[in-house]
């Protein structure tokens, strides 16, 4: 008699790990297409790109790509800010500027022109270029709402598009799943 | 057809043979776009459709080599550098998932 209990529950054991396995194995299907999720903290001219380049790719690849735009970074997504954003001539060696001319004032606008032409010059896909493709192609960007508040935007600052109303633990749930994560 | 090369005869011969459905100009543009435009185009081809795309960029030989072979859903025909006209003709075809 305790034998047969013994069996029956093993069989009921049996049957429940060989339901968890036929799960297992449905959302190892869904789970074919890659994720990717990027923090961006870095909102000058020559960081703008990083992050967009590599968010759109994916986004060609099909992957799940998320974008977290925090401090710096909000202004790729800020629809107005975008189109002017400048590279600093101070500190960057890849800058043919001297430091101490780059102090001058005004040398940032320069070094910014000098940036925006080269861009312009090579082909190079604008900010909002790579924003709008990456939005068309299924790329999730996230405005981070502290720094919205502390920078004093407003939602309406933003793309189309932008999700706004998430925060670092949203950011860290993501990342948990997902296959790669950058912080750019 | 198995793995392909770039600037094989095959490659040429695909060239030459295959008619494309679709052609995606890119020339001029430069990373990301020519991989990114060939995903958003490849969607208004039909299933075993060939989309050719044309590129002047030198990086989209290895991207949108490594673009196919990792995308579901798409297969690269044939790459060749197209010297007379100064560009890369990729041909890329859709297939059944």
């Amino acid at each position: 008699m305790t034998d047969e209990a013994d069996v029956e529950e093993l069989r009921e054991r049996v049957q429940g790990l060989e339901s968890q396995v036929e799960v297992a194995d449905t959302s190892e299907g869904e789970a074919d297409s890659r994720s990717m999720v990027i923090v961006a903290t870095q909102g000058s001219l020559d960081m703008a790109y990083p992050p967009l380049i590599l968010a759109s790719t994916a986004a060609a690849f099909d992957w799940d790509v998320t974008v977290f735009h925090t401090f710096w970074a909000l202004d790729i997504l800020h629809e107005e800010r975008s189109k002017n954003l400048k590279m600093s001539s101070v500190g960057n060696p890849n800058m043919p500027v001297p430091n101490l001319v780059g102090t001058l004032p005004g040398m940032d606008a320069v070094t910014s022109k000098m940036m925006r032409k080269k861009i312009a010059d090579n082909d190079t896909a604008s900010v909002e270029e790579l924003i709008e493709t990456s939005l068309d192609l299924g790329v999730e960007f996230q405005a981070c709402q502290m720094t919205i508040e502390l920078m004093d935007y407003e939602e309406d600052d933003f793309y189309d598009g932008v999700t706004v109303g998430v925060g670092a633990a949203t950011a860290l749930e993501e990342m948990a799943d997902a296959d790669i994560q950058l912080l750019v | 057809m198995s793995e392909t090369q770039s600037g094989t005869q095959a490659d040429a011969d695909a060239e030459r043979n295959i008619e494309p459905d679709e052609v995606l100009d890119v020339k001029g543009e430069s990373c990301p776009m020519p991989v990114v435009k060939t995903r958003q185009k490849i969607d208004d081809v039909e299933s075993g459709g060939v989309l050719e795309v044309v590129s002047t960029d030198s990086g989209s030989m290895s991207d949108i080599k490594g673009w196919a072979s990792s995308t579901d859903g798409v297969e690269l025909v044939s790459q060749i550098e197209d010297e007379d006209e100064g560009v890369y003709r990729h041909l890329v075809q859709k297939t059944d998932d």
